[in-house]
């Protein structure tokens, strides 16, 4: 390839995401065991110890009804964990000279580290969903509507967490905003109950809530039944996909903060 | 006709959100193949003149050229042509040296090449240690780390940001080595240091900054020729009140004692003068015990150059 005329660093793309990715595979105990180990507690205490007095949800099991959104949870929790620590910590230990260094657009660093990012949720949200299955008996009515929500999550939350990532100037901002919105966002979005269940009051609150969006068209994928319309889901889902791009790009375009 | 510059900096301006100006209308040009060494105290602007070149820093105004290519038009092209080591060993620490260098081939956009990155560590010394994670180096060996990362995608130019800070003597003799080779192989290579023995031992040129300012750039042999004054001390047998006026031409310093005469000469100039000076000692009479000669370093050259600024 001709230096001068390379449009698209197709190679940095690749040696990123693959970087990125052995990342995971060096800390299993990390990626694996411990997302493993907590979707079984999950289920011990709420599908088996509390479920079992628990009446079924929409016709759905208790145990079933939360695999969803536990898989919600820990898509929209290790999405912007993966993501903001990725271009964070190069930005901390000073090794992002390099990527700064080379022949590389934004746009191919964030493909690269969002791709890495989701990638490894999505695979994450894969084993929760094979874990659960050893708890209670799954079925997925929709699987490649399914899989589009996992895909269309993984990628917007790992954007998001992109977006945190550079924001951040310390270890303290890179937690608050997961701590602090997203964690209580997510608990309070429906993964462990239907909105249905709120007082009608607190039913038109939580529609603020972006998370009730994914979870209710994730679980609809699963059961075929939502607390809000498959359409407005999907649809609301790729709104928080093109703001977060729209952020990104106004971002880099604006004097971004890995440079000054 | 002489070759275009590899690098050329013109009206080159930063100034940071505190509003410290780093740079100030810096005009560089670098010669193809040279070795040129930046010169200039702690916080002069060097890193930040480097860092701009490379594209970890956005100027204020100005523009860049690297390789024919502009900086930030044209920054694929002109990254592409430069491969930088930063000052601050900074190393990922669980990778292993051979896939932090594949690593940075790839983000060059280079195709994969082991035999060139085998070369590559060979020459630093680091092929026994390919499979070590970095972090089990020493810090001399991750500087050659560093080094191996920028040369992974077989730079045209070469920015080494500090090179020999903190690193023992057998690895600076290597990395001059290494430098030399380099530079045989047609590499550009642009080096900032604070010792002054680096840049006179290894430079073709010499560009010294000061608060921004690029205040002076020379051939390195040109530079200390021009300011390269020698000087003979004679230290006197018997004190004197004052020196005689029939040797009043030489600009001759007495030592406050009166016990010693200090001659300062051009050394390249036809006649240093010395033969005359002596005779006219002889004649007045002036015998002396001792004599030594010093001649100035690039370090006092540079001492000078920076204090006449300040």
């Amino acid at each position: 390839m001709n230096e001068t005329s390379m449009r698209l660093n197709l190679r940095a793309i690749a040696s990123i995401y693959r970087f990125e990715m052995a990342r995971t595979w060096r800390t299993p105990l990390q990626s694996i065991v411990s997302p493993v180990l907590s979707t079984s507690l999950y289920f011990i205490v709420f599908g088996g110890a509390i479920g079992s007095r628990m009446q079924s949800i929409d016709g759905v099991p208790y145990g079933a009804f939360i695999v969803p959104g536990l898989i919600m949870l820990s898509l929209l929790t290790q999405s912007i964990a993966n993501a903001s620590f990725a271009i964070y910590f190069p930005k901390f230990t000073g090794t992002i000279y390099e990527l700064l260094s080379a022949p590389v657009a934004w746009w191919e660093a964030v493909i690269a580290y969002v791709g890495a990012a989701a990638s490894k949720s999505i695979l994450l949200g894969l084993i929760i969903l094979l874990t659960a299955g050893f708890f209670v008996p799954l079925r997925i009515e929709h699987p490649a509507m399914m899989l589009l929500f996992l895909v269309l999550t993984a990628t917007t939350f790992s954007l998001f967490g992109f977006i945190i990532g550079i924001w951040a100037d310390g270890f303290e901002k890179l937690q608050v905003i997961p701590l602090l919105i997203v964690t209580p966002l997510a608990f309070l979005g429906g993964s462990f109950y239907s909105i249905a269940m709120l007082p009608p009051f607190w039913q038109k609150v939580t529609l603020f809530n972006p998370v009730v969006y994914l979870i209710s068209g994730f679980r609809w994928s699963f059961y075929g039944v939502a607390d809000v319309g498959i359409g407005i889901s999907l649809g609301m889902t790729l709104v928080f996909l093109v703001g977060c791009i729209a952020a990104i790009g106004w971002i880099f375009r604006t004097g971004y903060r890995l440079k000054n | 006709m002489p070759a275009p510059p590899i690098i050329s900096v013109s009206n080159l301006s930063k100034t940071y959100a505190t509003g410290f100006s780093a740079l100030k209308a810096v005009d560089l040009e670098i010669r193809q193949g040279e070795i040129f060494a930046l010169l200039g105290p702690n916080g002069a602007g060097k890193t930040t003149l480097i860092s701009i070149i490379c594209g970890l820093v956005t100027p204020s105004t100005g523009t860049v050229l690297a390789d024919g290519h502009d900086i930030r038009d044209d920054y694929r092209a002109a990254r592409s042509a430069i491969g930088l080591v930063p000052q601050e060993l900074t190393t990922d620490a669980f990778e292993t040296v051979w896939s932090t260098v594949s690593f940075s081939r790839g983000l060059f956009g280079k195709p994969k090449n082991p035999a060139y990155i085998e070369q590559v560590l060979k020459d630093l010394s680091l092929w026994d240690k390919k499979d070590t994670q970095i972090r089990r180096l020493s810090g001399g060996m991750k500087r050659r780390v560093l080094i191996a990362k920028a040369l992974a995608h077989e730079p045209r130019i070469l920015f080494l940001d500090e090179p020999t800070a903190g690193v023992d003597v057998e690895l600076r003799q290597d990395m001059w080595q290494m430098v030399r080779r380099l530079k045989e192989s047609g590499v550009t290579i642009i080096l900032t240091t604070h010792y002054i023995e680096e840049a006179e031992e290894m430079a073709d040129r010499i560009g010294v900054i000061s608060k921004g300012e690029i205040i002076l750039v020379e051939d390195k042999t040109e530079l200390m020729r021009k300011l390269g004054k020698k000087q003979l001390t004679l230290q006197l047998q018997q004190p004197l009140a004052a020196l005689p006026p029939a040797l009043s031409d030489f600009g001759l310093k007495l030592s406050a004692a009166g016990d010693e005469i200090v001659y300062t000469y051009d050394t390249k100039a036809e006649r240093t003068g010395i033969t005359t000076l002596l005779q006219g000692l002889a004649e007045a009479d002036i015998r002396f015990r001792d004599l030594s000669t010093s001649q100035s370093s690039l370090e006092d050259i540079f001492v000078s150059l920076v204090k006449e600024r300040a």
